[in-house]
């Protein structure tokens, strides 16, 4: 028997539910990119070996470019046309917007999403290649510039943002901090 | 009729912070880039690629692929629309890769023989992966290296003057206290911008329109109407927002592909490249072979510097990368020799790519001087200065301005050069060996003639129309900027768009020539449109428009040489046992004219010694010899920097009016990649007693340079 | 990209049986391998079935306080994880090398054992690769090979594994759990690839139709003390040129327990037992460490554009053991 090369399937995008039929061959990022008119995530190489593509599946990061989109029916995904409350820029987007964390901007959708994650995985305590000690004792040091650099590594940019990017996603950081010392109190 | 209500004169928007017009935008997403604006019908093309390096197309069997689901014309030499190539177009002949589908030769690997189109992506990749192209096959050279017997002189062309030869070379080499003679290599470089290039074709109304990504609609729009046999006001191209170009981004095959499907099939065409595809499509930087001999005085003054530059070119086309011209302007010698020299091999045409000619360039002859310094006892900024001409080395012109001393001095004041111990493989942080080096940099200031229209509207704002592109400079701000400070009114009253060739001809967003050239004519119709404003009529709905073209003023300007300076900082860190290279800081002052846009310039001066990193450290794209073909056309394949690479990178300016100018603007675009290479090779050395002269600077050559110097010195021990 | 068919199994046996109902299927993980491949044509499967949402996604403590990990954990789970994290430091360090946060949030265990290898000749198919198209050649070996094999190679094929997470796997004694349709199976890592010989397109030794459940790790007292070192040409989201896993038990200056295990190196994850061998009831010293280094490294072959890599690993196992051994006398 020869399998059926589509299938209809129902997506939940940015809160949304997207009820489409796809090819198998079609990956989320084609999906949401030639099929729901969602461009906002980039297609840089199609490879998995940019991060343009990156998005939020079941609140991860995740390469847009290299999940099929008949493999994420059922999954939560959050794209950077979500990530904003209302006309409120989310903290990562404000910050890239002042510190000038893009150039041409075609990298930035997911540089600003992975960045979201990356303050998630560091307040789990998730360790990265560049914390010494990886002891769950020892904890997760401060997300300083080097633990960004190193997290944040999935994602090239060409224009050479790197420097105002790493400032954005640490100031961010440290709002996102604060709001959590303000939570507690 | 509505009054003007006009306050106090504002000015001040120029040299003032702003962020980006259409940043926000950016980072919610909104903003469409080519490939992403929608059409009903829209159908999808998918190029085809030779995969042998020289010969001739058999057969294209489409025959098959033709009745795959979703195909709809498969368009090669035997069927597709015949375009003109024999015409002169705004930067000169075309290059001979826009004449696709014309003829069955193949001249390189990755040379167009098919377009596939489809109704959907998926359904144009399969049938393009398994169109059966077959090809009657060529013997191919690819072998780029010194010394090929047939290198050549090319012709002077507008862009490039091939030799300049004053003074006695060899009688002041031998007449020389101290000789330095090096051989440097750089590698193939891709510009790979983040945005693929994309083109969605359409005839609407009669007109052809194109949604494109690139440097110049203008220019493109000019191109194809000439390709297509086309009157030009019947070619509109959009170029709204540009993924990165940094060269790359002129007319490529695709665009001509898109054309030619939507004439054929009546239908909105989009042709998307792939990464892999980009590699031999769009162009790239020439590897270079070059040969350096500096001759000097006990002191360090030059008596003799020979630039000698060897790049490759296509058979099919000439382009020459301009490495020697750096000593034109940077040092003068009492015999000055520059000259370029072509290899023609089965391989596509290379192309600007950011600081063409500087970088590679500068990369040669920065190095050199550092190792003449090390051969002089003498401080390498302090031998730059020994060697600073009053007028241009070779032309003899007055330089409009050139303030590089005051880069060396506040580069080495912020970097805290003073006191560094000039002795390489001194000073040691765990596994790591550091040291620092430094360079020059400068890229010349040119201008294209432009046309800018600046209108008052009625409700109190300013709308700019000028055919500028973004690539990501921040050229709509940088507009607003000019001309909110030329009508004397706030920034945020100005609108502007770009990116239209139905806004009229403008210069294109290259060679840093980009901002000076729309600035110039911006401010020009801002300046005509507020004498007209003063007469104090009312604005009628319509607007009062002031137009300007450039093109005369250009004629009229001194004749000078222009150009921008700066000073290339670095520190290193070197693991001797791994063959690891960090970069941990780069400091690059730079004397660059009127800077519009501080937030905006930084970032692109750091963006441009960001690519300098990637070029000393990681870029690289491999030719196998056997195929004639790239081995790893990816992000895999061909590495540039990623985040953990990149420390902290500083850019900062000097003040450099320029005397006279009409505009004082010089362009920031290549100058920050210039030199970069060169310092951190030279920090390198300093790091560990050991001369990189080929790039990249990879972990494997580090290793093996290291053995070498260290079976050297055991030599050399021995010996003694 | 052919077209294919898609299934998502719920349960092991119901994978197993619907990728037997067809001899083109493939498993589908994480898809960040796979996915790449059928976009470059390189895999051409006629079925994917998706197995990202068994029940194999836990890690949990076997008696005796070794580690099972289910194949479908993440990477980026695995790499979090406490215990592994406290008992198996490298294979954390050795994760989290690898590839890039969202790859690895992507990528699973068993899909990272069996990625295939990123040499350009492989996975570009207008060019000849024995791997993917038997017979047809190895132009690496006169071509592009500064990133290939050094030990074991062959000439039909010199391609190196790709995988930092089953570099420390080997050292750690690893042992690989599949489950055909008839029964279940196991494998130590260290057999799992096995040589290149004439045949660089048989990569496992995983029976026809199997699904990997699970890596037991045994217990591992030596392990609390191990590191992983990559080095590679960008400081971070590039593949190993050479890489290094061990672990070091050290009681007065006397090297009692050590694991030791290269990467980038060869076709498989290479368990370095005859530096081992070396170093076991010797001295913890530099000398010793270079002496071991040089039996391990005895048996390279270097082409002419790869030789670096003798050098880079010798000074990769004198580093990292010194350190080791720093660190166990801390």
């Amino acid at each position: 028997m020869t399998p059926s090369t589509s299938s209809a399937i129902t997506l939940n995008i940015n809160g949304e539910k997207y009820l489409l039929p796809v090819d198998h061959r079609t990956t989320l990022l084609d999906a949401l990119r030639e099929h729901l008119d969602l461009t906002g995530s980039k297609k840089g190489c199609d490879q998995g070996q940019c991060g343009a593509c990156t998005v939020l599946v079941d609140g991860r990061r995740a390469l847009s470019c290299l999940q099929l989109a008949v493999a994420a029916e059922g999954r939560v995904i959050t794209t950077i046309e979500g990530v904003a409350d209302g006309d409120r820029l989310h903290p990562v987007q404000q910050a890239f917007l002042d510190l000038d964390g893009f150039q041409c901007g075609y990298c930035t959708p997911g540089q600003i999403c992975s960045a979201i994650a990356v303050i998630e995985e560091h307040a789990a305590g998730w360790p990265s290649a560049a914390t010494d000690d990886l002891r769950p004792d020892a904890g997760v040091p401060a997300l300083g510039a080097e633990e960004i650099r190193e997290r944040m590594s999935g994602n090239l940019c060409r224009c050479g943002a790197y420097v105002s990017i790493v400032q954005a996603v640490a100031r961010a950081a440290e709002a996102a901090g604060s709001e959590d010392k303000e939570a507690v109190a | 009729m509505t009054t003007t209500t006009r306050g106090a004169a504002v000015t001040g928007a120029v040299g003032s912070a702003h962020t980006r017009v259409e940043g926000r935008d950016k980072v919610t997403g909104a903003a469409r880039f080519s490939g992403e604006v929608p059409f009903a019908e829209l159908t999808h093309g998918w190029l085809v690629l030779s995969t042998v390096a020289r010969g001739r197309i058999r057969s294209v069997e489409d025959g098959p692929v033709l009745a795959m689901p979703g195909v709809l014309t498969v368009l090669h030499h035997e069927n597709a629309p015949r375009v003109d190539i024999d015409y002169m177009g705004m930067l000169g002949r075309p290059n001979p890769i826009l004449g696709i589908f014309q003829h069955d030769r193949v001249p390189f690997a990755g040379w167009p023989v098919a377009l596939v189109v489809a109704e959907t992506s998926e359904q144009a990749r399969e049938a393009a992966e398994a169109l059966v192209v077959r090809y009657d096959e060529e013997p191919h050279d690819v072998a780029f290296r010194a010394g090929r017997p047939d290198a050549y002189t090319p012709q002077d062309s507008p862009l490039v003057q091939a030799e300049t030869e004053k003074g006695d070379l060899e009688a002041q080499l031998a007449a020389s206290a101290v000789v330095l003679e090096a051989e440097y290599t750089t590698p193939e470089e891709h510009h790979n911008p983040m945005e693929p290039h994309a083109a969605t074709a359409r005839w609407e109304g009669g007109r052809l329109d194109v949604i494109d990504s690139n440097q110049g609609s203008t220019w493109v729009a000019g191109e194809l109407a000439q390709l297509f046999s086309l009157d030009p006001a019947s070619v509109r191209v959009r170029s709204e927002h540009v993924g990165g170009a940094f060269g790359s981004k002129g007319l490529s095959p695709h665009q001509v592909a898109a054309v030619m499907a939507t004439t054929v099939l009546q239908r909105p065409v989009r042709v998307v490249l792939t990464r892999r595809q980009m590699f031999s499509l769009i162009g790239y930087r020439s590897p270079t072979a070059q040969r350096i001999r500096l001759g000097a005085d006990a002191d360090g003054r030059l008596r003799a510097l020979d630039h000698q530059a060897q790049s490759l070119t296509s058979t099919v086309y000439e382009f020459v990368e301009s490495s020697a011209v750096l000593g034109r302007v940077m040092y003068d010698a009492d015999a000055h020799h520059t000259l370029h020299r072509l290899v023609r091999l089965d391989v596509p045409t290379p192309t600007w790519m950011r600081a063409p000619g500087e970088a590679p360039g500068s990369f040669a002859l920065e190095s050199a001087l550092d190792e003449l310094a090390e051969k002089c006892g003498m401080d390498p900024i302090a031998l730059r200065v020994r060697n600073e001409p009053g007028t241009a080395p070779v032309s003899g012109l007055p330089f409009s301005s050139r303030n590089v001393l005051a880069c060396y001095e506040e580069g080495a004041r912020r970097f805290g050069w003073a006191g560094r111990d000039p002795r390489p493989g001194l000073r040691r942080e765990g596994r790591w060996l550091l040291g620092t080096g430094m360079a020059a940099a400068t890229y010349p200031s040119g201008v294209g003639p432009s046309t800018a229209a600046v209108t008052a509207e009625p409700d109190g704002t300013f709308t700019v129309r000028i055919n500028a592109a973004d690539v990501g400079t921040g050229a709509r701000t940088a507009m607003a900027l000019v001309a909110a400070d030329a009508l004397e009114v706030e920034a945020d009253r100005v609108r502007v768009r770009i990116g239209d060739s139905d806004l009229g001809p403008a210069m294109i967003a290259g060679g840093s020539m980009g901002t000076r050239s729309w600035g110039w004519a911006v401010t020009i119709a801002a300046n005509e449109l507020r004498e007209l404003l003063a007469l104090g009529d009312g604005i009628p709905p319509e607007g009062i428009t002031a137009r300007s073209n450039t093109a005369e003023a250009i004629g009229a300007l001194a004749q000078q040489e222009r150009h921008s300076f700066g000073a290339q900082f670095a520190e290193v860190a070197v693991d001797e046992d791994t063959g690891e290279v960090r970069v941990r800081r780069l400091l690059g002052i730079f004397a660059a004219g009127t800077i519009v846009n501080p937030l905006t310039a930084r970032s692109q001066l750091v963006g441009g010694m960001t690519w300098g990193l990637s070029m000393a450290l990681h870029e690289e794209a491999v030719r196998d010899q056997a195929s004639g073909g790239h081995v790893g056309a990816d992000l895999v394949g061909y590495h540039y920097a990623a985040h953990a690479d990149v420390p902290v990178i500083e850019a900062d300016w000097v003040d450099d009016p320029v005397p006279g100018d009409p505009v004082g603007i010089k362009g920031i675009g290549e100058i920050g990649i210039v030199g970069v290479a060169a310092a951190i090779a030279n920090a390198v050395w300093h790091a560990t007693g050991v001369r990189h002269r080929n790039l990249p600077i990879r972990p494997d050559r580090v290793l093996r340079a290291a053995d070498e110097a260290r079976r050297r010195a055991a030599g050399g021990a021995r010996g003694a | 990209m052919r077209e294919f068919g898609y299934e998502r199994a719920v349960d092991v046996a119901e994978a197993v049986a619907l990728l037997g109902s067809d001899p083109e299927a493939r498993f589908l993980g994480g898809g960040t391998n796979l996915v790449d491949l059928m976009k470059a044509g390189v895999e051409r499967p006629a079925l994917l079935v998706d197995v990202r949402e068994l029940p194999l996604d836990q890690v949990d403590f076997t008696p005796g306080d070794g580690l099972r990990i289910g194949a479908t954990v993440t990477n980026s789970d695995l790499a979090a994880h406490p215990d592994v994290r406290r008992h198996y430091p490298a294979l954390a360090q050795a994760v989290l090398a690898g590839a890039s946060g969202q790859l690895r949030n992507m990528a699973t265990v068993g899909g990272n054992l069996l990625q295939r290898t990123r040499c350009g000749y492989f996975t570009d198919i207008t060019k000849a690769c024995n791997k993917r198209s038997p017979g047809s050649g190895c132009p690496a070996i006169d071509g592009e090979h500064h990133n290939h094999a050094i030990l074991d190679a062959s000439e039909h094929c010199i391609a190196v594994h790709a995988s930092d997470m089953a570099v420390a796997l080997a050292a750690f004694d690893a042992v690989i759990s599949y489950r055909t349709a008839d029964e279940p199976g196991e494998s130590p890592i260290t057999g799992f690839y096995p040589p290149v010989g004439d045949t660089p397109h048989i990569e496992t030794t995983l029976p026809p139709g199997a699904l990997i459940t699970g890596v037991t790790l045994p217990p591992a007292p030596v392990a609390v003390h191990s590191r992983f070192r990559k080095v590679r040409e960008r400081a971070s989201y590039a593949f190993a040129i050479g890489s290094i896993a061990a672990a070091l038990d050290v009681r007065d200056g006397v090297v009692r327990d050590v694991r030791l295990a290269l990467g980038a190196v060869a076709s498989k994850p290479w368990r370095a037992r005859a530096a081992e061998r070396a170093l076991i009831g010797g001295p913890a010293s530099a000398e010793a460490f270079a002496t071991a280094a040089e039996a391990e490294l005895a048996a390279a072959e270097a082409l002419p554009e790869n030789g670096y890599k003798v050098t880079l690993m010798r000074n990769l196992i004198v580093a990292v053991l010194t350190e080791l051994t720093e660190e166990v006398s801390r």
